[in-house]
Protein backbone atom coordinates (compact mmCIF):
# COMPACT_ATOMS: atom_id res chain seq x y z
CA UNK A 1 0.00 0.00 0.00
CA UNK A 2 2.79 2.39 0.91
CA UNK A 3 4.09 1.63 -1.90
CA UNK A 4 1.90 2.51 -4.31
CA UNK A 5 0.62 6.08 -2.17
CA UNK A 6 5.29 6.35 -2.56
CA UNK A 7 4.97 5.85 -6.39
CA UNK A 8 1.59 8.00 -7.30
CA UNK A 9 3.69 10.41 -5.22
CA UNK A 10 6.23 10.58 -7.34
CA UNK A 11 3.83 10.53 -10.61
CA UNK A 12 2.55 13.28 -9.21
CA UNK A 13 5.57 15.55 -8.58
CA UNK A 14 6.91 14.71 -11.90
CA UNK A 15 3.51 15.50 -14.15
CA UNK A 16 1.33 16.87 -11.75
CA UNK A 17 2.63 20.38 -12.17
CA UNK A 18 3.56 21.62 -15.48
CA UNK A 19 5.64 24.37 -15.32
CA UNK A 20 4.79 27.76 -16.88
CA UNK A 21 7.48 27.74 -19.42
CA UNK A 22 6.22 25.36 -21.24
CA UNK A 23 4.23 25.40 -24.23
CA UNK A 24 0.53 25.71 -23.28
CA UNK A 25 -2.90 24.38 -24.91
CA UNK A 26 -5.35 26.75 -25.50
CA UNK A 27 -8.82 26.86 -26.48
CA UNK A 28 -10.63 28.91 -29.31
CA UNK A 29 -14.02 28.35 -30.44
CA UNK A 30 -14.74 29.84 -34.26
CA UNK A 31 -17.38 30.73 -36.13
CA UNK A 32 -17.12 28.55 -39.28
CA UNK A 33 -16.80 31.06 -41.83
CA UNK A 34 -13.33 31.87 -39.85
CA UNK A 35 -12.40 28.33 -39.38
CA UNK A 36 -9.61 28.54 -42.62
CA UNK A 37 -8.19 32.23 -41.63
CA UNK A 38 -7.94 31.02 -38.12
CA UNK A 39 -6.45 28.15 -39.14
CA UNK A 40 -3.50 29.58 -41.01
CA UNK A 41 -3.27 32.46 -37.87
CA UNK A 42 -2.75 29.48 -35.30
CA UNK A 43 0.07 28.24 -37.28
CA UNK A 44 1.92 30.80 -37.51
CA UNK A 45 1.11 31.73 -33.80
CA UNK A 46 1.87 27.71 -32.86
CA UNK A 47 5.74 28.83 -34.52
CA UNK A 48 6.19 31.48 -32.89
CA UNK A 49 5.31 31.11 -29.10
CA UNK A 50 4.81 27.29 -29.43
CA UNK A 51 1.42 27.36 -27.40
CA UNK A 52 -0.67 24.41 -29.35
CA UNK A 53 -4.04 25.81 -29.99
CA UNK A 54 -7.01 23.91 -30.31
CA UNK A 55 -9.98 24.93 -32.87
CA UNK A 56 -13.55 24.43 -32.38
CA UNK A 57 -16.24 25.19 -35.50
CA UNK A 58 -19.77 25.76 -35.38
CA UNK A 59 -22.33 28.50 -35.95
CA UNK A 60 -21.95 31.23 -33.85
CA UNK A 61 -25.70 30.66 -32.04
CA UNK A 62 -24.03 27.09 -31.41
CA UNK A 63 -20.75 27.82 -29.95
CA UNK A 64 -22.49 30.77 -27.39
CA UNK A 65 -24.81 28.34 -26.27
CA UNK A 66 -22.13 25.27 -25.72
CA UNK A 67 -20.14 28.67 -23.77
CA UNK A 68 -23.03 29.86 -21.47
CA UNK A 69 -23.60 26.21 -20.87
CA UNK A 70 -19.54 25.53 -19.28
CA UNK A 71 -17.90 24.74 -22.56
CA UNK A 72 -14.32 24.69 -21.99
CA UNK A 73 -13.12 27.47 -24.77
CA UNK A 74 -10.48 30.66 -23.87
CA UNK A 75 -11.34 32.98 -26.76
CA UNK A 76 -14.50 33.38 -29.01
CA UNK A 77 -14.18 34.22 -32.49
CA UNK A 78 -18.05 34.59 -33.33
CA UNK A 79 -18.98 36.03 -36.73
CA UNK A 80 -21.10 38.87 -35.15
CA UNK A 81 -20.72 41.34 -32.00
CA UNK A 82 -24.10 40.87 -30.36
CA UNK A 83 -22.98 37.29 -28.90
CA UNK A 84 -19.54 38.32 -27.41
CA UNK A 85 -21.40 41.61 -25.70
CA UNK A 86 -23.75 38.99 -24.33
CA UNK A 87 -21.64 37.13 -23.02
CA UNK A 88 -19.98 40.09 -21.30
CA UNK A 89 -23.38 41.02 -19.75
CA UNK A 90 -24.00 37.21 -19.09
CA UNK A 91 -20.53 36.72 -16.67
CA UNK A 92 -19.36 34.80 -19.39
CA UNK A 93 -16.67 36.72 -21.10
CA UNK A 94 -14.25 39.52 -19.69
CA UNK A 95 -15.18 42.82 -19.69
CA UNK A 96 -13.19 45.17 -22.12
CA UNK A 97 -12.04 42.58 -24.45
CA UNK A 98 -14.37 42.51 -27.14
CA UNK A 99 -13.43 43.50 -30.29
CA UNK A 100 -14.29 43.52 -34.14
CA UNK A 101 -11.38 41.81 -36.21
CA UNK A 102 -12.71 41.38 -39.39
CA UNK A 103 -16.05 42.47 -41.17
CA UNK A 104 -16.93 39.84 -43.01
CA UNK A 105 -19.04 39.69 -46.73
CA UNK A 106 -21.99 37.94 -48.21
CA UNK A 107 -21.78 35.95 -51.72
CA UNK A 108 -23.87 34.77 -53.32
CA UNK A 109 -21.87 31.83 -55.55
CA UNK A 110 -22.25 29.28 -57.96
CA UNK A 111 -19.65 26.66 -58.30
CA UNK A 112 -20.42 26.89 -62.07
CA UNK A 113 -17.36 29.21 -63.81
CA UNK A 114 -18.39 31.55 -66.18
CA UNK A 115 -21.78 32.48 -65.49
CA UNK A 116 -23.00 36.35 -65.21
CA UNK A 117 -24.65 36.75 -61.84
CA UNK A 118 -25.79 40.25 -62.00
CA UNK A 119 -27.78 40.21 -58.55
CA UNK A 120 -30.79 38.20 -57.02
CA UNK A 121 -32.47 37.89 -60.38
CA UNK A 122 -30.44 35.27 -60.93
CA UNK A 123 -32.01 33.09 -57.74
CA UNK A 124 -35.83 33.60 -60.03
CA UNK A 125 -34.62 31.31 -62.50
CA UNK A 126 -37.24 28.10 -62.88
CA UNK A 127 -34.13 26.07 -62.95
CA UNK A 128 -32.94 26.89 -60.02
CA UNK A 129 -34.16 24.35 -57.51
CA UNK A 130 -32.45 25.02 -54.28
CA UNK A 131 -30.54 27.76 -52.30
CA UNK A 132 -27.75 27.56 -49.47
CA UNK A 133 -28.49 29.09 -46.88
CA UNK A 134 -26.93 28.84 -42.91
CA UNK A 135 -29.65 28.78 -40.41
CA UNK A 136 -30.67 32.22 -39.89
CA UNK A 137 -31.53 31.40 -36.23
CA UNK A 138 -27.91 30.43 -35.28
CA UNK A 139 -25.85 32.01 -38.12
CA UNK A 140 -25.07 35.62 -38.67
CA UNK A 141 -24.58 35.02 -42.23
CA UNK A 142 -27.91 33.50 -42.17
CA UNK A 143 -28.90 35.83 -40.58
CA UNK A 144 -27.82 38.65 -43.30
CA UNK A 145 -29.00 36.17 -46.10
CA UNK A 146 -32.02 36.08 -45.13
CA UNK A 147 -31.95 40.29 -44.55
CA UNK A 148 -30.68 40.44 -48.59
CA UNK A 149 -33.57 37.99 -49.20
CA UNK A 150 -36.15 39.83 -47.26
CA UNK A 151 -35.25 43.87 -47.92
CA UNK A 152 -36.33 42.88 -51.60
CA UNK A 153 -39.49 40.92 -51.21
CA UNK A 154 -37.97 37.56 -52.23
CA UNK A 155 -37.80 35.76 -48.92
CA UNK A 156 -41.55 34.38 -49.23
CA UNK A 157 -41.41 33.71 -53.26
CA UNK A 158 -38.13 31.68 -51.80
CA UNK A 159 -39.24 29.92 -49.21
CA UNK A 160 -39.78 26.36 -50.85
CA UNK A 161 -36.25 26.27 -52.30
CA UNK A 162 -34.29 27.50 -49.46
CA UNK A 163 -32.05 24.66 -47.64
CA UNK A 164 -30.74 25.61 -44.82
CA UNK A 165 -26.90 24.43 -43.32
CA UNK A 166 -26.85 24.41 -40.42
CA UNK A 167 -23.86 26.89 -39.95
CA UNK A 168 -22.08 28.19 -43.51
CA UNK A 169 -19.53 25.21 -43.55
CA UNK A 170 -22.77 22.95 -44.41
CA UNK A 171 -24.39 25.70 -46.62
CA UNK A 172 -20.92 26.26 -48.91
CA UNK A 173 -20.72 22.10 -48.78
CA UNK A 174 -24.36 22.27 -50.41
CA UNK A 175 -23.42 24.52 -53.42
CA UNK A 176 -19.81 22.83 -53.29
CA UNK A 177 -21.48 19.02 -53.81
CA UNK A 178 -23.76 20.18 -56.06
CA UNK A 179 -26.99 19.65 -54.49
CA UNK A 180 -28.02 23.39 -54.63
CA UNK A 181 -27.34 25.46 -57.21
CA UNK A 182 -26.51 28.67 -55.36
CA UNK A 183 -26.15 29.73 -52.01
CA UNK A 184 -25.47 32.94 -49.89
CA UNK A 185 -21.60 32.18 -48.84
CA UNK A 186 -18.73 33.78 -47.13
CA UNK A 187 -16.44 35.67 -49.58
CA UNK A 188 -13.39 33.94 -47.08
CA UNK A 189 -14.89 29.92 -48.25
CA UNK A 190 -14.67 31.22 -51.55
CA UNK A 191 -11.20 32.60 -51.61
CA UNK A 192 -10.01 30.10 -49.34
CA UNK A 193 -7.16 28.53 -51.21
CA UNK A 194 -7.71 25.11 -50.24
CA UNK A 195 -11.19 24.67 -51.40
CA UNK A 196 -9.56 25.71 -55.28
CA UNK A 197 -12.95 26.65 -55.95
CA UNK A 198 -13.76 29.31 -58.49
CA UNK A 199 -17.29 29.42 -59.55
CA UNK A 200 -19.34 32.45 -60.06
CA UNK A 201 -20.02 34.85 -57.71
CA UNK A 202 -21.97 37.91 -56.92
CA UNK A 203 -20.53 40.24 -53.77
CA UNK A 204 -23.83 41.16 -52.09
CA UNK A 205 -23.45 45.03 -51.62
CA UNK A 206 -23.41 45.44 -47.61
CA UNK A 207 -25.60 48.15 -47.63
CA UNK A 208 -28.51 45.27 -48.27
CA UNK A 209 -27.63 43.65 -44.85
CA UNK A 210 -26.77 44.85 -41.22
CA UNK A 211 -22.91 44.95 -41.82
CA UNK A 212 -21.27 41.73 -40.52
CA UNK A 213 -19.44 42.65 -38.25
CA UNK A 214 -17.22 39.62 -36.24
CA UNK A 215 -16.31 39.75 -32.87
CA UNK A 216 -13.51 38.22 -31.14
CA UNK A 217 -13.37 38.18 -26.91
CA UNK A 218 -11.90 37.08 -24.31
CA UNK A 219 -13.66 34.33 -22.26
CA UNK A 220 -13.90 33.81 -18.58
CA UNK A 221 -11.83 30.81 -18.36
CA UNK A 222 -9.03 32.18 -20.50
CA UNK A 223 -9.15 35.27 -17.96
CA UNK A 224 -5.53 34.40 -16.55
CA UNK A 225 -4.75 32.31 -18.94
CA UNK A 226 -1.76 34.17 -20.90
CA UNK A 227 -1.54 32.62 -24.25
CA UNK A 228 -5.22 33.10 -24.92
CA UNK A 229 -4.21 36.83 -24.32
CA UNK A 230 -1.36 36.40 -26.19
CA UNK A 231 -3.31 35.19 -29.08
CA UNK A 232 -5.84 38.04 -28.85
CA UNK A 233 -3.25 40.38 -29.25
CA UNK A 234 -1.67 38.03 -32.29
CA UNK A 235 -4.82 38.59 -33.96
CA UNK A 236 -4.26 42.74 -34.11
CA UNK A 237 -1.10 42.13 -35.46
CA UNK A 238 0.14 42.86 -38.88
CA UNK A 239 0.28 39.02 -39.56
CA UNK A 240 -3.26 38.35 -39.09
CA UNK A 241 -4.60 41.26 -40.62
CA UNK A 242 -2.94 40.40 -43.72
CA UNK A 243 -4.35 36.96 -43.84
CA UNK A 244 -7.67 38.49 -43.08
CA UNK A 245 -7.84 40.45 -45.67
CA UNK A 246 -6.50 38.24 -47.75
CA UNK A 247 -9.51 36.24 -47.39
CA UNK A 248 -11.56 39.36 -48.21
CA UNK A 249 -12.85 40.57 -45.02
CA UNK A 250 -12.83 44.29 -44.74
CA UNK A 251 -11.05 45.60 -41.63
CA UNK A 252 -13.28 47.70 -38.89
CA UNK A 253 -12.48 51.42 -39.57
CA UNK A 254 -13.47 52.76 -36.37
CA UNK B 1 -48.23 25.31 -27.02
CA UNK B 2 -46.44 23.46 -30.03
CA UNK B 3 -45.94 26.33 -33.01
CA UNK B 4 -46.83 25.62 -36.49
CA UNK B 5 -43.37 24.48 -37.62
CA UNK B 6 -43.14 22.03 -34.12
CA UNK B 7 -46.53 20.45 -35.39
CA UNK B 8 -45.11 20.42 -39.27
CA UNK B 9 -42.07 18.74 -37.61
CA UNK B 10 -44.03 15.98 -35.87
CA UNK B 11 -46.18 15.17 -38.50
CA UNK B 12 -43.33 14.86 -40.86
CA UNK B 13 -41.38 12.88 -38.49
CA UNK B 14 -44.57 10.33 -38.01
CA UNK B 15 -45.32 10.46 -41.68
CA UNK B 16 -41.74 9.78 -42.69
CA UNK B 17 -41.41 6.58 -39.91
CA UNK B 18 -44.33 5.20 -40.97
CA UNK B 19 -43.49 5.47 -45.03
CA UNK B 20 -40.31 3.88 -44.23
CA UNK B 21 -41.45 1.15 -41.89
CA UNK B 22 -43.68 0.35 -45.20
CA UNK B 23 -41.18 0.23 -47.11
CA UNK B 24 -38.93 -1.53 -45.28
CA UNK B 25 -41.39 -4.23 -44.57
CA UNK B 26 -41.49 -4.54 -48.49
CA UNK B 27 -38.17 -4.81 -48.90
CA UNK B 28 -36.62 -6.62 -46.09
CA UNK B 29 -39.39 -9.38 -45.97
CA UNK B 30 -37.60 -10.96 -49.21
CA UNK B 31 -34.22 -10.11 -47.46
CA UNK B 32 -34.55 -11.84 -44.66
CA UNK B 33 -36.33 -14.94 -45.52
CA UNK B 34 -33.45 -15.10 -48.31
CA UNK B 35 -31.10 -14.87 -45.63
CA UNK B 36 -32.92 -17.20 -43.45
CA UNK B 37 -33.15 -20.32 -46.06
CA UNK B 38 -29.66 -19.88 -48.33
CA UNK B 39 -26.85 -21.74 -48.27
CA UNK B 40 -25.49 -19.66 -50.43
CA UNK B 41 -21.55 -18.54 -49.79
CA UNK B 42 -22.71 -14.66 -50.14
CA UNK B 43 -24.68 -15.08 -47.21
CA UNK B 44 -22.45 -13.88 -44.51
CA UNK B 45 -21.12 -11.27 -46.69
CA UNK B 46 -24.81 -9.81 -47.03
CA UNK B 47 -25.49 -9.99 -43.51
CA UNK B 48 -22.69 -7.74 -42.43
CA UNK B 49 -24.34 -5.22 -45.34
CA UNK B 50 -27.40 -5.75 -43.90
CA UNK B 51 -25.78 -5.06 -39.83
CA UNK B 52 -23.65 -2.18 -41.34
CA UNK B 53 -26.04 1.02 -40.25
CA UNK B 54 -25.80 -0.31 -36.82
CA UNK B 55 -21.18 0.63 -36.90
CA UNK B 56 -21.22 3.12 -38.96
CA UNK B 57 -21.43 6.40 -37.76
CA UNK B 58 -24.70 8.21 -39.37
CA UNK B 59 -22.30 10.87 -41.07
CA UNK B 60 -20.58 7.79 -43.14
CA UNK B 61 -23.89 7.11 -44.72
CA UNK B 62 -24.77 10.65 -44.76
CA UNK B 63 -21.22 11.81 -46.77
CA UNK B 64 -22.23 8.84 -49.19
CA UNK B 65 -25.82 10.00 -49.82
CA UNK B 66 -25.19 13.93 -50.42
CA UNK B 67 -22.79 12.89 -52.83
CA UNK B 68 -25.01 10.13 -54.12
CA UNK B 69 -28.11 11.94 -54.82
CA UNK B 70 -26.39 15.51 -55.76
CA UNK B 71 -28.18 15.86 -59.36
CA UNK B 72 -24.67 15.05 -60.87
CA UNK B 73 -24.70 11.94 -58.46
CA UNK B 74 -25.17 8.26 -58.79
CA UNK B 75 -28.24 8.24 -57.95
CA UNK B 76 -29.66 11.96 -58.80
CA UNK B 77 -28.33 12.12 -61.90
CA UNK B 78 -31.24 9.09 -63.76
CA UNK B 79 -33.55 10.65 -60.93
CA UNK B 80 -33.60 13.81 -62.16
CA UNK B 81 -33.77 12.85 -65.53
CA UNK B 82 -36.90 10.59 -65.00
CA UNK B 83 -38.67 12.51 -62.34
CA UNK B 84 -37.45 16.11 -63.65
CA UNK B 85 -36.94 17.05 -60.27
CA UNK B 86 -33.92 16.88 -58.06
CA UNK B 87 -33.40 14.32 -54.87
CA UNK B 88 -31.66 15.67 -52.43
CA UNK B 89 -33.21 18.03 -49.89
CA UNK B 90 -36.83 15.93 -50.89
CA UNK B 91 -38.99 13.81 -48.55
CA UNK B 92 -37.67 10.83 -51.22
CA UNK B 93 -34.38 11.67 -50.19
CA UNK B 94 -34.96 11.06 -46.31
CA UNK B 95 -37.18 7.92 -47.11
CA UNK B 96 -34.56 6.53 -48.83
CA UNK B 97 -31.72 7.46 -46.26
CA UNK B 98 -34.05 5.68 -43.59
CA UNK B 99 -34.71 2.95 -45.31
CA UNK B 100 -30.77 2.07 -45.36
CA UNK B 101 -30.50 3.47 -41.61
CA UNK B 102 -32.98 0.91 -40.22
CA UNK B 103 -32.06 -1.86 -42.38
CA UNK B 104 -30.82 -3.85 -39.67
CA UNK B 105 -33.94 -2.78 -37.12
CA UNK B 106 -35.88 -4.58 -39.67
CA UNK B 107 -34.39 -7.41 -41.42
CA UNK B 108 -32.36 -9.34 -38.52
CA UNK B 109 -36.06 -9.40 -36.65
CA UNK B 110 -37.81 -11.16 -39.55
CA UNK B 111 -34.81 -13.24 -40.39
CA UNK B 112 -34.54 -14.28 -36.43
CA UNK B 113 -38.39 -15.32 -36.66
CA UNK B 114 -37.79 -17.08 -39.98
CA UNK B 115 -35.33 -18.83 -38.61
CA UNK B 116 -37.01 -19.96 -35.33
CA UNK B 117 -40.09 -21.35 -37.50
CA UNK B 118 -37.34 -23.74 -39.03
CA UNK B 119 -38.49 -25.84 -41.89
CA UNK B 120 -40.55 -28.49 -40.26
CA UNK B 121 -43.76 -26.58 -40.77
CA UNK B 122 -43.02 -25.68 -44.38
CA UNK B 123 -41.89 -28.89 -45.48
CA UNK B 124 -45.58 -30.11 -43.62
CA UNK B 125 -47.29 -27.43 -45.98
CA UNK B 126 -45.54 -28.25 -49.13
CA UNK B 127 -46.39 -32.20 -48.22
CA UNK B 128 -49.87 -31.05 -48.39
CA UNK B 129 -49.20 -29.53 -51.58
CA UNK B 130 -49.07 -25.91 -50.69
CA UNK B 131 -47.22 -24.09 -53.11
CA UNK B 132 -43.96 -21.73 -51.99
CA UNK B 133 -46.08 -19.05 -51.93
CA UNK B 134 -49.13 -20.22 -50.31
CA UNK B 135 -46.31 -21.70 -47.68
CA UNK B 136 -45.10 -18.63 -47.07
CA UNK B 137 -48.55 -16.23 -47.16
CA UNK B 138 -50.37 -18.80 -44.75
CA UNK B 139 -47.52 -20.95 -42.47
CA UNK B 140 -44.41 -18.66 -42.67
CA UNK B 141 -45.74 -15.30 -42.05
CA UNK B 142 -48.27 -15.86 -39.46
CA UNK B 143 -45.57 -17.87 -37.09
CA UNK B 144 -43.15 -14.76 -37.94
CA UNK B 145 -45.62 -12.25 -36.64
CA UNK B 146 -43.93 -11.78 -33.47
CA UNK B 147 -40.74 -10.87 -35.78
CA UNK B 148 -43.22 -8.77 -37.91
CA UNK B 149 -44.07 -6.46 -34.94
CA UNK B 150 -40.71 -6.16 -33.20
CA UNK B 151 -39.65 -5.01 -36.60
CA UNK B 152 -42.29 -2.75 -37.87
CA UNK B 153 -41.78 -1.15 -33.98
CA UNK B 154 -37.85 -0.75 -33.88
CA UNK B 155 -38.11 0.27 -37.85
CA UNK B 156 -40.67 3.18 -36.50
CA UNK B 157 -38.46 4.03 -33.13
CA UNK B 158 -35.29 4.04 -34.91
CA UNK B 159 -36.37 6.35 -37.85
CA UNK B 160 -38.24 8.32 -34.83
CA UNK B 161 -34.17 8.71 -33.79
CA UNK B 162 -32.66 9.34 -36.72
CA UNK B 163 -30.28 12.81 -36.72
CA UNK B 164 -27.00 12.56 -38.16
CA UNK B 165 -27.94 11.36 -41.65
CA UNK B 166 -30.83 13.59 -41.74
CA UNK B 167 -28.95 16.88 -40.80
CA UNK B 168 -26.27 15.94 -43.28
CA UNK B 169 -28.41 15.53 -46.12
CA UNK B 170 -31.83 17.12 -45.14
CA UNK B 171 -31.08 20.96 -45.66
CA UNK B 172 -34.04 21.46 -42.75
CA UNK B 173 -36.64 22.65 -44.91
CA UNK B 174 -40.37 23.06 -43.22
CA UNK B 175 -43.24 20.31 -43.83
CA UNK B 176 -40.07 18.75 -45.97
CA UNK B 177 -37.35 17.72 -44.28
CA UNK B 178 -37.14 19.31 -41.02
CA UNK B 179 -37.89 16.34 -38.82
CA UNK B 180 -38.71 16.41 -34.96
CA UNK B 181 -34.79 16.21 -34.17
CA UNK B 182 -33.81 18.56 -36.06
CA UNK B 183 -36.93 20.91 -34.70
CA UNK B 184 -35.56 19.65 -31.43
CA UNK B 185 -31.79 20.50 -31.83
CA UNK B 186 -32.65 24.21 -33.63
CA UNK B 187 -34.52 24.80 -30.42
CA UNK B 188 -31.66 24.15 -27.94
CA UNK B 189 -29.38 25.82 -30.32
CA UNK B 190 -31.11 28.90 -29.95
CA UNK B 191 -31.96 27.89 -26.21
CA UNK B 192 -35.46 27.80 -27.07
CA UNK B 193 -35.56 25.75 -23.92
CA UNK B 194 -39.50 24.92 -23.52
CA UNK B 195 -40.07 24.41 -27.00
CA UNK B 196 -37.32 21.90 -26.69
CA UNK B 197 -38.77 20.63 -23.50
CA UNK B 198 -41.49 20.00 -25.01
CA UNK B 199 -41.04 17.73 -28.01
CA UNK B 200 -38.04 15.91 -26.37
CA UNK B 201 -40.54 15.43 -23.79
CA UNK B 202 -43.01 14.15 -25.86
CA UNK B 203 -40.85 12.08 -27.97
CA UNK B 204 -39.27 10.41 -24.64
CA UNK B 205 -43.10 9.61 -23.82
CA UNK B 206 -44.45 8.80 -26.88
CA UNK B 207 -41.26 6.13 -27.74
CA UNK B 208 -41.35 4.63 -24.46
CA UNK B 209 -45.68 3.73 -24.60
CA UNK B 210 -44.82 2.35 -28.50
CA UNK B 211 -42.40 0.09 -26.87
CA UNK B 212 -44.28 -0.83 -23.84
CA UNK B 213 -47.03 -1.82 -25.61
CA UNK B 214 -45.20 -3.85 -27.86
CA UNK B 215 -43.22 -5.42 -25.94
CA UNK B 216 -46.84 -6.44 -24.14
CA UNK B 217 -48.43 -7.54 -26.87
CA UNK B 218 -46.14 -9.47 -28.21
CA UNK B 219 -45.78 -11.09 -24.71
CA UNK B 220 -49.44 -12.37 -25.08
CA UNK B 221 -50.48 -12.70 -28.51
CA UNK B 222 -51.11 -16.24 -29.36
CA UNK B 223 -49.61 -17.65 -32.68
CA UNK B 224 -52.13 -18.95 -35.12
CA UNK B 225 -51.45 -20.70 -37.99
CA UNK B 226 -54.61 -20.63 -40.44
Amino acid sequence: MNHIIQTLALLLLLFGNTPSSYAAELSVAVASNFLAPLGVIAEEFEAQTRHQVLISSGSTGKLYAQITHGAPFHILLAADTQRPHRLVDEGFAVEGTPFVYAVGRLALWSPIPGQKINGLNALLKTDIRHVAIANPKTAPYGQAAYEVLHSEDLWDVLRPRIVQGENIGQAFQFVASGNAEFGFVALSQILNPKNNRSGSRWEVPSHLHTPIEQGAVLLRKGESHEPAIAFLHFLRGTFARQIILGFGYELNAK
Amino acid sequence: MLSHDDLQALWLTLLLASVTVCVLLVVGTPLAWWLSRTRSRCRTAVEAIVALPLVLPPTVLGFYLLVAMSPRGLIGAPWLQFTDSTLSFSFTALVIASTLYSLPFVVQPLQGSFEATGRVPLETASLLRASPMDAFLTVASPLALRGYITAAVLGFAHTLGEFGVVLMVGGSIPGQTKVLSIAIYDHVETLEYAQAHLLSGGLLVFSFLTLLIVYGLNRRLPIRVT
